[in-house]
């Protein structure tokens, strides 16, 4: 997808869609399959349309091929509403998901069939099947019929024939969910370079996600017929918006717990002043550590007043609380001292939050994390890839201790399933560089895992 | 589970001597040169040349061709058409019930089916001959083939048809150049056995038939009530024959097309 310049046209403000929902809305009787969904999907792009199945995507899918009609809203292409344009009547063509080959045809009949309504004369039509089998390299099978040929050969007739009247947009149903691992991977460069080559707009539907990120520009990740997140497959997996796309994309650790500012070391003069500002609801023993200049959180007279009352009548439960909540701080300070102590931190970026999650542990550091998420529920995925594994402890902003479980051996890598002192399970992955013969770490051994401050990403739950 | 013994032996044989003995002796008597039925004389031929010169006979059999050729592709049409609209329409309000009411002809006595089909004609003025006879017939021939082709079409991969359309067929296009090749095997099955069913209808076609329109089944009823002669033998043998090789070809077909759909839908993927 990368050329010269980056192929970006939804950052472009000039571009202009090629597709357009517009409030969409589809009900099957009570059941509501598309809610109120906007989306713009730009020329060439290959998009894909990724969640579970009845999340709404291949009635998405239908809609834009015109094999249903929405409810509400608009669907423009080009600018102009296909909503209720039938379906052999848009320059639309859709690739089935049982290819739907139609099998009293030959191959060559099949890719011709489309040609063949539009009376284009019989010499146009034989050049461009003949185009088509080359692009798919059918040109041998073209007098086959469809039961003769592999299912391999079976998908690209399938393309070729959805190609051959040159649509605006091709619509791909699950396109390769009937074929083997090895043949599916190769299947997808095949249409990279094929989508590259035609310039069609691909839109694909597919509930795989690494077919997704494989093979699109951007990747909508849908759930009940909304779309959760639309971007890049490398932002959808560095930077997913909930925790929802977060675990639906890859293999993640969610590690949830509650929020708190964290004040820069390096920076302390404006860094606390915003975290400050932006936590109305912080807690309530950091309020005396407020500047002068904010007046929200000084108490007056009879607020102090008040409180001195409510203090010696709720005093047992007040004194507790305070007591209560400190805890953390020292389960916490290890951590720092143990960073600073065989080398001071400087890989710890000043701000961001710091996360309790589970008691007994220290609080991890994501100085990624928004400040203003202070004192809120939050949740911190964690990809295993970004989790090392060692036998002695490293130095790392975030370091915790466990025992290895599990070793999900893939060949290339290993996923460790790695227990924490408290009994939550996290998974560490590593390349296996070295021979299994000769790898270090085995089950049962006390290890521990580390990530650094802006590993994760911080998601509010 | 293949093993022989001597029950199966014994029902089969009862069975098959249950269903074909009454047919032997009559294609045996069909060859007897004698003119008394059940006297056998030796072996001829001769009463099929009598069948041959027999005008009456002829004419019947002409009537009987023509109304179950034209009944049969009248009630194909229409049947077909019914199958398609009841298995394709989707859910609507009653649709049970029309697809019941497709199927009631099937267990409707015949007595009532002609009777009734015989006061509308009289009722409507129509002049009972060969045009009263074919309507009669497509009207309770038509719901079998409907029975044929829509357990056909239930099994009729949808998408094909939306490919078609996809791929800019019109709905009528995209029926006759993709749906009905496809299910033409069993379209052509519900034709033969609409013919045949014309074929060999005495009742109804003796209720709604009107003069210079006498169908074979119905000249040979009225034969026998003045004795069974070997002509009529060698008429109903002749019969059989027709109706052996048309079950036959019907049979053949089928079987073929359910080879060709196992095929076909081996070659679709499996969704996974």
């Amino acid at each position: 997808m990368v050329n010269e310049t980056r192929f970006a046209p939804w950052d472009d403000p000039e571009a202009r869609p090629l597709i357009q929902f517009r409030g969409v809305t589809k009900r099957f009787g009570d059941f509501t399959a598309i809610d109120d969904l906007t989306l713009d999907i730009y020329p060439r792009e290959f998009f894909a349309l990724l969640g579970p199945s009845g999340c709404g995507k291949t009635t998405m899918m239908r809609m834009l091929a015109g094999f249903e009609e929405p409810t509400a809203g608009e669907i423009l292409l080009d600018g102009r509403d296909i909503a209720h344009v039938p379906p052999n009547r848009r320059p639309v063509n859709m690739m089935f998901q049982s290819y739907a080959l139609f099998p009293h045809l030959s191959v060559w009949d099949n890719i011709a069939f489309g040609l063949r309504r539009e009376s284009r004369d019989k010499a146009a039509i034989e050049a461009r099947v003949e185009e088509m089998l080359r692009l798919t390299r059918l040109t041998k099978f073209a007098r086959r019929k469809p039961h003769q040929i592999s299912g391999g050969q079976r998908q690209r007739v399938a393309l070729a024939r959805s190609l051959a009247k040159a649509p605006k947009l091709l619509l791909l149903d699950e396109p390769l969910g009937a074929l083997d691992r090895k043949l599916r991977e190769e299947t997808q460069f095949e249409l990279m370079d094929i989508q590259e080559k035609t310039g069609t707009t691909f839109v694909i539907v597919t509930h795989d996600q690494e077919e997704a990120m494989t093979v699109a520009s951007r990747v909508a990740v849908m759930d009940e017929g909304r779309i959760v997140q639309v971007a890049t497959p490398e932002v959808i997996y560095e930077a997913p918006n909930s925790v929802y796309v977060a675990d639906f994309i890859g293999d993640v650790n969610l590690l949830r717990g509650t929020a708190r500012a964290r004040p820069a070391e390096t920076a302390p003069e404006d860094q606390p002043q915003e975290t400050q500002q932006a936590a109305p609801d912080a807690m309530p023993e950091q309020v005396p550590a407020t500047k002068p200049g904010d007046r929200r959180y000084q108490p007056n007279a009879l607020g102090m007043r008040l409180h001195n009352t409510l203090a010696r009548v709720f005093g047992a439960w007040i004194e507790d609380e305070p007591k209560r909540l400190p805890a953390p701080e020292p389960a916490a300070a290890p951590k720092p001292k143990a960073a600073p102590a065989p080398a001071p931190a400087p890989d710890i970026p000043p701000g961001g939050i710091e996360i309790d999650w589970a008691q007994g542990q220290p609080a991890v550091i994501a100085a990624n994390g928004e400040p203003a998420l202070d004192g809120k529920p939050v949740v911190l995925a964690l990809r295993p890839e970004k989790v090392s594994i060692a036998k002695d402890r490293p130095v790392a902003p975030n370091v915790l201790g466990g025992k290895v479980i599990d070793i999900g051996y893939l060949g290339n890598i290993s996923t460790y399933h790695v227990q924490l002192s408290d009994g939550s399970m996290v998974k560490a992955q590593a390349t296996n560089t070295r021979r299994i013969a000769r790898r270090d770490i085995t089950w049962e051994d006390e290890v521990w895992i580390s990530f650094s401050a802006t590993a994760g990403v911080v998601l509010a739950e | 589970m293949r093993r022989f013994s001597w029950f199966n032996a014994t029902s089969l044989t009862l069975g098959f001597a249950f269903l074909y003995l009454p047919m032997i002796i009559l294609v045996v008597y069909s060859f007897n040169d004698s003119r008394l039925v059940t006297v056998w004389a030796g072996f001829s031929t001769k009463w099929y040349g009598e069948l041959v010169r027999n005008e009456e006979f002829l004419d019947a059999a002409w009537v009987t061709v023509r109304v179950a050729f034209f009944s049969s592709c009248l009630a194909t049409v229409l049947g077909t058409m019914a199958a398609y609209v009841l298995v394709r329409a989707g859910r609507f309000r009653g649709r049970t019930l029309f697809s019941g009411m497709i199927y009631a002809p099937l267990v409707m006595p015949e007595v009532i089916t002609g009777l009734s089909l015989l006061l509308l004609f009289i009722g409507i003025g129509l002049d009972r001959g060969v045009f009263t006879v074919v309507l009669a017939h497509t009207t309770f021939a038509m719901c079998y083939v409907s029975v044929v082709v829509s357990s056909r079409l239930t099994t009729f991969d949808t998408a094909l048809e939306e490919a078609a359309l996809d791929l800019g067929a019109s709905q009528f296009d995209s029926f006759r150049l993709v749906t009905l090749p496809i299910i033409a095997p069993a379209v052509i099955s519900g034709w033969l056995l609409a013919f045949t069913l014309s074929l060999d209808d005495l009742v109804i076609a003796s209720f709604t038939t009107g003069p210079g329109a006498t169908t074979l089944p119905i000249k040979v009823f009225s034969a026998v009530r003045l004795g069974v002669s070997p002509e009529i033998n060698a008429l109903s043998t002749i019969m059989i024959g027709i109706v052996t090789v048309g079950v036959i070809i019907a049979s053949l077909i089928s079987k073929r097309a359910a080879v060709a759909q196992a095929r076909d839908e081996q070659a679709a993927p499996r969704t996974t």
